[in-house]
């Protein structure tokens, strides 16, 4: 489904370059569920977005879904982040005057969704995240486990192929990073494709496949 | 996105920080304000002018001693100018499509009545005046079709003047001193009000030679010519011209026509309406700065907002569409609230000064409620432009 192919990402910081990624190959196939792990500045991140759209590669090709998307323009990037990609961010980045609702809703108000087929949509995922009683409630209302969990509904309400998720559990306490682990799992098991990236060693060993970085390479791949 | 989610979704912002929007929108309507009242002002007095000048007919034109060019009054030319004199009203009475033409002299003297006086206006004119100005008469009659050079020496009293002189005495076949001169009461005229500040009811009318030996003048000031409104100007014009022409040998008289004199009157109260409008919209590119300000600060402070929007599919014209919006929509309130608060304070004047001469002008409201959306479009598109600009990751890492 994705295919990194030689990818290099440069960082230009003032006349030295940094090797985000250095010559990376990588191939991930549908439903898999990935962990990325390894030291800080490795880049776990930049090939998080890369794989995202987020991000343009310096050099190399990626395969998305069988088309090169390494040079597509602008527009064209958005329009596949819409339809193949769903994000998870660390910090949740809802947008705080909306209700979670409204937040879910939010990628089926951008492709145009009649508003009642999206309203019914977007209950459906706040449902299957445990948040039927909070439809309402604006962020600042709502705890950190369950703000990522309007995040991640706002990530699946589109039906994307695969899921990115860049330390969902970094800003959270044990056990609302357990709940939001296990529903992340269960959508996995739905037949989504799940990539983390973690600091946390166990959230690492669950994955079924466990990439490790460093320095811009992939230095381990090990699956179970 | 459809339409009516852009709207909602810009509503949804702009209604989330209402006291800045508020503020924001403000800045919009004190500048539609000022121009919807300062614009009704213009066009008030401008009609006010109009009619002022229209009450006794459009089909008028006046002569006067000199001739006008556009530099005003050449003082080469002056030298040889011939006084307009009552036999050149006269012959005008002949002159095609002429109903009537009146000489007319004025000023201002004493009047003395039954131990009273009191200085007024004194319109010495031929006795066609009333009719020509559809004047009417009261008691008796207006001044007598006496020869224009010997007429006898009679007096017509305005409605203030006759009541400040007689009260509610009859004035008729009283003789009065004007000036030194006796006269004989003959007429009491309907009560008028002003034209342009000059009370026309202060008056008394004597017949014109009168007048010309009163003021010790050589000439009249001007003749008035009422004709056919069904003619057309310019013959008339012509008409007139080759008449003075024969009779005076050389061009040093002034035609102007009513309609002449409506239009440059016109064009300078237009300007004068351009010219506040103006200053108004000086108000509202004030209030167009304020719009970019606090775009500006909402493209910064929504940074990972934009960036959010853009990882989720947002292209980056929706982006750009997106705070153009809020712009406009700020921009619109403020100009819708404007308008209100100018029909608001303007039927206020209205209430208080009801002498005030106010009309709102469609044109100007329909233009500045356009232009106060224009320019939250122009204050908007820098910021939105910033906002489209935003690399998605880099907006996101921002927090
Ligand atoms: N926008 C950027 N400009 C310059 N250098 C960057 C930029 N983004 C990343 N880098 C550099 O690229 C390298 C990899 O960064 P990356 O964020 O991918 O690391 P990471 O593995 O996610 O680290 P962490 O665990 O701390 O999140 C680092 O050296 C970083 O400094
Ligand atoms: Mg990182």
């Amino acid at each position: 489904m994705m295919l990194l192919e030689q990818i290099c990402r440069d960082f230009q910081v003032g006349d030295q370059i940094v090797h985000a990624l250095d010559h990376v190959d990588l191939s991930i196939a549908a439903g898999e569920y990935i962990s990325v792990m390894g030291p800080s500045g490795s880049g776990k991140s930049t090939l998080l977005n890369l794989l995202g759209l987020l991000d343009r590669s310096t050099s190399g090709t990626y395969w998305l879904n069988g088309k090169d998307v390494s040079r597509l323009p602008d527009n064209e990037l958005a329009e596949q982040r819409q339809l193949n990609i769903g994000f998870i961010f660390q910090s949740f980045h809802l947008i705080p005057r909306l209700s979670a609702l409204e937040n879910v809703e939010l990628p089926l108000v951008l492709s145009g969704e009649t508003p009642k087929q999206r309203r019914e949509r977007a209950r459906e995922v706040l449902d299957a995240v445990g948040l039927t009683a909070r439809v309402d409630h604006r962020p600042d209302q709502l705890s950190g486990g369950e703000r990522q969990r309007v995040a991640i509904g706002r990530a699946i309400v589109m039906k994307p192929s695969v899921l990115l998720a860049d330390e969902p559990t970094g800003n959270l306490d044990s056990r609302s990073g357990q709940e939001v682990v296990d529903i992340l799992e269960s959508l996995n098991r739905d037949g989504i494709c799940l990539l983390v990236v973690t600091h946390d060693a166990e959230l690492g060993q669950r994955a079924r496949r466990r990439l490790a970085m460093h320095d811009g390479k992939i230095v381990g791949d090990v699956r179970q | 996105m459809l339409g009516r989610d852009i709207v909602r979704f810009t509503l949804r912002s702009v209604l989330d920080r209402r006291l800045r929007s508020v503020l924001t929108a403000l800045g919009i309507a004190v500048g539609v304000t000022a121009v919807v009242l300062l614009t009704s002002i213009g066009e008030g007095l401008n009609r006010y002018v109009v009619e002022q000048f229209t009450q006794f007919g459009t089909s008028t034109l006046a002569i006067n001693p000199g001739k006008a060019t556009t530099f005003g009054i050449s003082p080469g030319v002056l030298n040889s100018v011939r006084p307009l004199s009552l036999e050149d009203a006269e012959a005008l009475q002949r002159a095609p499509h002429v109903l009537n033409s009146v000489p007319a002299v004025s000023g201002s003297a004493s009047v003395e009545a039954r131990g009273r006086e009191r200085t007024v206006n004194v319109f010495a004119v031929g006795p066609e005046f009333d009719r020509a100005f559809k004047f009417d008469v009261r008691l008796g009659s207006f001044l007598p079709a006496d020869e224009l050079d010997r007429p006898r020496p009679v007096a017509v009293l305005g409605a203030t003047a006759y009541e400040e002189l007689y009260g509610s005495a009859n004035p008729l076949n009283d003789r009065v001193r004007i000036g030194g001169d006796r006269y004989r009461i003959v007429g009491v005229m309907e009560a008028k009000g002003d034209m342009l500040g000059i009370d026309l009811d202060d008056t008394v009318y004597i017949p014109a030679a009168s007048g010309l030996t009163l003021f010790n003048r050589e000439g009249l000031h001007e003749i008035d010519v009422l004709y056919d409104e069904n003619a057309p100007v310019d013959e008339v014009v012509a008409g007139i011209r080759r008449i003075l022409l024969a009779r005076h040998g050389s061009e040093d008289f002034t035609i102007t026509t009513q309609q002449q004199m409506l239009d440059v009157l016109g064009s300078i109260l237009n300007v004068l309406t351009v010219g506040v409008a103006a200053l108004g919209g000086i108000s509202l590119l004030v209030g167009g700065v304020g719009i970019f300000t606090i775009m500006t600060i909402a493209v910064r402070e929504r940074t990972g907002e934009i960036g959010l929007l853009r990882a989720i599919g947002a292209a980056r014209s929706r982006v750009s569409a997106l705070f153009l919006g809020e712009a406009m929509l700020l921009s619109g309130f403020g100009g819708a609230a404007g308008l209100v608060l100018g029909f608001v304070v303007i039927a206020v004047v209205e209430l208080v000064y009801p002498a005030m001469p106010v009309s709102i002008s469609l044109t100007y409201v329909v233009l500045s409620l356009a232009v106060a959306v224009l320019i939250g479009l122009i204050a908007g598109l820098l910021p939105a432009r910033t906002a489209s600009r935003l690399e998605p990751l880099e907006a996101l890492r921002t927090e």
